[in-house]
């Protein structure tokens, strides 16, 4: 089982890094009730996590029967019928789904699928926990339409059904939705005490929370391994702040080499070092010939499912290490430029290759004005 | 089904007004509105106005002031956007409610019972526009027995021949007064303590939109008990801490790039909601002295496009470090880029 897995929180009561949280959140289900919620940060900051410990707060260790089933609807859309498949992760109290999955019917799946499962309350032999909550993933990729269908059906079944929104960017949230639930903003865990100035602790600085090399620090002793002093800190540098990738680095150290040495090398993403690669035969030459062997690059991160947005951040990344401040603005601009019209448009490549084209052209500009 | 808990319905549902003349500060509605209970007669109407000002509930307390519970279910047809409202629904589903004749039923219920039914399109600016034409003539046709209630944020997506023919009614945003009234009446409710720079507070970050203060208040009380400070009010309604916005300013004021894609960074890894940072960025940039009005121009300019990135998808934190590139360019009056 993969350490990230492992050493997942499985309460509320054992979560580290956000504790306030999770004590809120204890707070709120206490009656065995809470209402709608949205939890929105980046990835890697436990959002999911707080969910699962939640929905285990609430329907106690049923909640962590899930089976997982690959269902087909048939959707009568007016004159003809849709086939939406989607895949459902679903316990007796609990479904959780990515209606996003349907792309552009998206709507259909929230105005016939949601709404039926919202209908249903299940009956307990209690007669208690009248309601079932529904779980969906990737909110901020659903349409508009989907989400303004979302909207009604969350106030009129609010009686049976609570849902639980997850997301990564609540901008993509229509207001409307947003102001129906109770906002959940999921930070990303700071690296380490070390790497905040004192103006920023002051800013971030919740008494409860841990930091990345805490945990790591924590996994490390859970483990019996032997940390040596800084290599913690080194790995959470290099984490992004995403506790996720922190703890997955860590586990990959520990497999290529036991006992760590203080200097031991943290292997970077692959593709990071790719783009890297990228970044630097752009510096090397601005010609055609050039812009064509970056786009074969290009193709083969886009064919490993590299999501093209983050090709571009980390492209503009590499390429900012390197440039002086005014080419900075400059290439910034471009940058979102491009990346906004990747959104609008259909093939990623094109996007991709003509910002790489842009950037050429700016720094060639640049290099001919400087040096002559 | 089991019953509810009371504590599971939200606030909102709770206090809703169930009577027309308990809306607060929507006066021309509500004495049109009153007269049309004392004469039953009732032009097509058009709701619009920003959210949270109570259109729907009006809507809904007429509609039940009207007919009373029993005739309710059949003379009332309510259609939301999460019903499907294409253009087959207008042609039959709504075709075929509105041609039914219904007469006046008076057995002493106490309700006026008018010889009409009511038909309520609710966020009607999300229908679309050959649904709206293909309603003109049904509106038409079946005035004698059936009445039209449009509900919409924005009047501009309403076409034309709609809007004309019906009576039109601007829900505007509550006034702080009106607000603290009605809040301060629910926490008295609920048995809720909330000082007076929580209540500021409140009224300010909600905007006039009573819903999104009442969601606040309930948030605030399932998560801190029953004592709410303004702290814990920030804290659930997403709304960005005043020294972050301050951070990216003076950073941006700073000159340095590194500096600025930092503070960046950092307003993305803590989760805040960018959109929300672009309009309390907007606020410090148009109130702050030190800059000039064409500078200013050009930030807002930026804001703008930005905003209509982010809601075509883009990533936000590359609009973030657009608009602070931008607005560092321009307070250090160097040429910005593009357009």
């Amino acid at each position: 089982m993969l350490w990230v897995d492992k050493y997942r929180p499985k309460t509320l009561d054992k979560v580290l890094v956000h504790q306030d949280i999770a004590q809120n959140l204890k707070k709120l289900v206490t009656e065995q009730d809470c209402p709608h919620l949205l939890f929105y940060g980046p990835s890697g900051s436990g959002k999911k996590t707080l969910i699962m410990a939640l929905l285990r707060q609430l329907f106690g260790a049923s909640a962590d029967k899930v089976k997982v089933e690959n269902k087909n609807w048939k959707v009568d859309a007016g004159s003809r019928t849709i086939d939406v498949e989607l895949t459902t992760l679903s316990s007796t109290h609990h479904v959780e789904l990515s209606p996003s999955d349907a792309g552009f019917q998206d709507r259909y799946v929230v105005q016939e699928i949601i709404k039926e499962m919202a209908k249903n309350r299940p009956i307990d032999t209690k007669g208690k926990k009248g309601f079932k909550v529904l779980v969906l993933n990737e909110v901020d990729k659903l349409s508009r339409e989907a989400q303004h269908s979302l909207r009604r059906t969350m106030e009129k079944y609010s009686s049976s059904c609570r849902l639980i929104l997850c997301c990564n960017s609540s901008s993509k949230v229509t207001e409307a939705i947003r102001s129906r639930c109770l906002n959940m903003r999921i930070s990303a865990p700071t690296e380490g005490e070390n790497f905040c100035d004192t103006k920023v602790r002051r800013q971030l600085f919740q008494p409860m929370s841990m930091y990345i090399v805490k945990v790591l620090e924590f996994i490390g002793k859970k483990e019996g391994l032997q940390l040596p002093s800084g290599f913690a800190d080194r790995i959470a540098q290099q984490s992004n702040r995403s506790l996720r990738r922190a703890i997955l680095s860590f586990e990959t150290c520990r497999v290529q080499q036991y006992p760590f040495t203080t200097n031991q090398p943290i292997p970077p993403m692959d593709w990071e070092e790719y783009v890297s690669e990228i970044a630097s035969s752009i510096f090397k030459e601005q010609s055609p010939k050039r812009l064509f062997e970056v786009r074969g690059k290009l193709y083969e991160l886009l064919i490993n499912c590299i999501p093209p947005e983050i090709i571009l951040k980390r492209l503009l990344y590499e390429l900012l290490k390197k440039l002086d401040s005014e080419l900075k603005h400059e290439t910034s601009h471009w940058a979102a430029y491009y990346e906004h019209r990747l959104r609008l448009g259909q093939k990623a490549i094109f996007h991709l290759e003509a910002f790489v084209a842009k950037f050429m052209s700016i720094y060639k500009g640049f290099l001919i004005e400087t040096f002559g | 089904m089991a019953p509810v808990l009371q504590s599971s319905q939200p606030w909102v549902e709770k206090y809703r007004p169930k009577q027309v003349k308990d809306v607060a500060h929507q006066d021309e509605v509500v004495r049109v509105l009153t007269n049309t209970l004392e004469t039953t007669n009732c032009p097509h109407m058009l709701f619009y106005g920003p959210p949270g000002t109570g259109k729907t509930t009006t809507a809904l307390a007429i509609a039940h002031q009207l007919y009373g519970p029993e005739l309710y279910k059949s003379r009332v047809l309510e259609l939301n956007a999460s019903d499907d409202r294409g253009i087959n629904v207008v042609r039959t589903k709504i075709k075929n409610f509105a041609a039914v004749a219904v007469g006046t039923v008076r057995h002493g219920s106490g309700y006026p019972c008018p010889p009409y039914k009511i038909i309520i399109l609710d966020e009607a600016d999300s229908m679309t526009e050959d649904a709206q034409n293909a309603l003109r003539r049904t509106m038409e046709t079946y005035s004698k027995v059936t009445r039209f209630f449009f509900i919409c944020n924005y009047i501009s997506r309403i076409i034309e021949p709609l809007a004309s023919r019906c009576a039109k009614f601007r829900f505007k945003p509550l006034t702080e007064e009106i607000m603290t009234t009605r809040i301060l009446y629910i926490c008295k409710e609920e048995g809720l303590n909330l000082d007076s720079e929580a209540l500021s507070t409140l009224s300010c970050i909600s905007q006039g939109d009573l819903r999104r203060a009442i969601t606040y208040l309930q948030g605030a009380a399932r998560l801190f008990g029953s004592s709410i400070s303004s702290k814990d009010l920030i804290s659930v309604s997403g709304v960005i801490p005043e020294d972050v916005v301050q951070a990216l300013f003076s950073a941006c004021k700073s000159g340095n790039f590194d500096t600025a894609d930092k503070e960046v960074k950092n307003v993305i890894a803590e989760g805040y909601s960018v959109s929300q940072m672009l309009s309390q960025l907007y606020d410090v940039i148009v109130e702050s002295d030190d800059i000039s009005d064409e500078q200013k121009a050009r930030i807002c300019k930026k804001i703008a496009e930005a905003d209509k990135c982010l809601i075509d998808g883009a990533d936000e934190y590359l609009q973030l470090l657009g608009v602070a590139s931008n607005t560092m360019c321009a307070i250090s009056n160097m040429p910005s880029f593009g357009s």
